[in-house]
């Protein structure tokens, strides 16, 4: 649905974005991942063309943003960072008017308006003033806005920003449903957003794509993943015997306890352990593989001096 | 062609919304009936004068509007980048032209239904003369186009900036460049220096030259064309002032 070929944009000297391509097809959820001033929010503005790209090209349902922006932008819903909306106009008539921008009339329109305001939430504050809104409400007040059309694209700078935890897990949740018949590309500062919703996510730096992968895949670039620990019910000097299982690479005791990381090659490294265990007796307490954090592999790839990791 | 009327249609809806739920236009249209008021009856003394005609009304309009009509002027665009809402507009499916043009209308629309209130003045005057009404009429629309070319003045100064102050204060001094460059007592002044085809190429840039000639009654067409041209190009102006915002 949406295709994004060698985007760019430079602002005066400054090149915000350097030559992003990607392409998100129905029924995809595309997390957009990256440090403030990474360029995320500038790659969404050019591509549902608020923002001119200074190169590259993007598509959308066929359509070029550059040469048909109307037709382009006839598929997109949108939900700009900050959620903007006019502070002068109610909730009603808000929405109203974006449906009118939409297309909409009629009957049409009225049931556009009442279907949105009845998946977002909305009906308390119907008829009051956008300026006296919380954030929470204003924000689901421009989410509203965006699927008023029922898009076949969904592009979401940050929809759950400001919000509290149980309508995050609404967007959520509605993201993930409508992720199902639509191409969706949200941005997010939450790690744990990306594992709950996206099918695949990209993680920018500067300018450029450094990951792109499902969240299994991307957590399993991080230097946690796969590593055993195991814990004694006694204090053992098990260390030395246990670097002698094939495969294994470091044990390293933590600190305090009769517990060890065990890192190592071998796939089945609780199974080698558990066997080593039993034939020496030894009481074990707990035994785990640690998952990899996508936290750590964001951090690893978005530093400037562990460059080495995004090598793959 | 029809979508495109459509959905002009609908940022002139939202757009007068905006200016009713706000006091912005009832506050526009008390003050300039008020101050329309004030220098029709005191200071030209309308009553006094013994003529049948609304000359005394309109030859004020240039002054008035000038900081009445940047005043309904100064939020259009600005407003919209200082609340973001530019980036929901521009991502619509809409030409950037249709909301340009939507918008000046709105504006427009309220001058004009301030203009239109003016009305006891015309029947006033029936009543009480026989006044020439093709020339009352004339008058009215030369008014409208002064306002309408202020607008379009006071929507390209609003795109340049997210500050409302500062774009009331350039609309301001542009319109006052415009009233200035045809105003007897400046033209009277340049004529000292000056070649007389010099001074009348700059007064044929002043909104005055062009305002004095529709009020005589006559609608030459080259009045008409010049506050066309000054709305035309600062709405053009306008939309090349966004493009460069938008393109950072």
């Amino acid at each position: 649905m949406v295709e994004v070929k060698d985007l760019r944009k430079e602002f005066g000297p400054k090149v915000a974005v350097d030559g992003i391509s990607f392409s998100v097809a129905k029924g995809e959820v595309l997390g957009f991942l990256g440090p403030n001033g990474a360029g995320k929010s500038t790659t969404m503005r050019m591509i549902t063309g608020f923002i001119p790209p200074s190169d590259g090209r993007v598509t959308v349902g066929g359509f070029d943003m550059a040469e048909q922006p109307v037709d382009a932008k006839r598929l997109i819903g949108y939900l700009p960072e900050n959620a903007p909306a006019y502070t002068d106009m109610t909730v009603h008539g808000f929405l109203t008017f974006a449906a009118e921008l939409r297309g909409l009339s009629g009957d049409a329109k009225r049931k556009a308006v009442d279907r949105v305001v009845e998946m977002c939430f909305l009906e308390a504050v119907l008829h009051q003033s956008v300026e006296t809104l919380s954030k929470g409400y204003r924000h689901r007040t421009c989410f509203a806005q965006s699927i008023l059309h029922d898009p076949p694209v969904l592009i979401l700078d940050e929809p759950t920003d400001g919000l509290d935890p149980n309508q995050k897990h609404e967007v959520r949740t509605l993201i993930r449903r409508m992720g199902e018949s639509k191409a969706i590309i949200f941005s997010t500062h939450i790690l744990e957003e990306v594992e709950a919703v996206c099918s695949r996510a990209i993680v920018i730096d500067r300018g450029r794509i450094v990951a792109n992968g499902t969240p299994a895949e991307l957590k399993r670039r991080s230097p946690r993943a796969g590593v055993v620990i195991v814990r004694f019910a006694a204090p053992t000097d098990a260390a030395a015997k246990l670097r002698t299982i094939s495969g294994v690479e470091s044990v390293d005791p933590l600190d305090g306890e009769p517990a060890f990381a065990v890192r190592g090659r071998n796939g089945d490294l609780g199974t080698a352990i558990y066997d080593l265990a039993v034939s020496e007796r030894w009481k074990i307490a707990d035994l785990h593989a640690q998952e990899g954090r996508l936290d750590d592999v964001f951090r690893s790839i978005t530093q400037p001096d562990t460059k080495e990791v995004t090598a793959r | 062609m029809k979508d495109s009327l459509r959905n002009i249609g609908a940022v002139v809806r939202r757009e007068t919304i905006g200016f009713f739920a706000s006091p912005v236009a009832y506050v526009f249209i008390i003050i300039f009936l008020l101050l329309a008021g004030f220098f029709t009856f005191m200071v030209s003394g309308f009553f006094q004068r013994g003529q049948a005609n609304l000359e005394p009304f309109f030859v004020w309009q240039p002054w008035l509007y000038l900081f009445l009509v940047p005043a309904v002027a100064m939020r259009m665009w600005s407003e919209e980048r200082r609340l973001g809402t530019l980036e929901l507009l521009f991502t619509m499916p809409i030409t950037p032209w249709q909301a340009i043009v939507g918008k000046f209308l709105a504006a427009w629309l309220v001058v004009a239904v301030a203009l239109a209130l003016t009305f006891p003045l015309v029947i006033t005057v029936n009543y009480l003369g026989n006044p020439d009404n093709g020339v009352i009429l004339a008058g009215y629309a030369g008014s409208l186009l002064l306002a309408g070319a202020y607008l379009a003045i006071g929507a390209m100064m609003s795109a340049l900036t997210r500050n409302q102050v500062v774009s009331f204060i350039l609309a301001v001094v542009v319109c006052l460049f415009l009233v200035l460059a045809g105003w007897p007592p400046v033209t009277d002044l340049l004529g000292r220096y000056a070649a007389p085809w010099l001074v009348d190429a700059v007064a044929s840039f002043s909104v005055m030259t062009h305002f004095q000639s529709i009020l005589k009654g006559v609608l030459d067409s080259r009045d008409l064309l010049f506050f066309a041209s000054v709305i035309v190009f600062s709405l053009f102006t306008t939309s090349v002032i966004l493009r460069t915002y938008r393109a950072g």
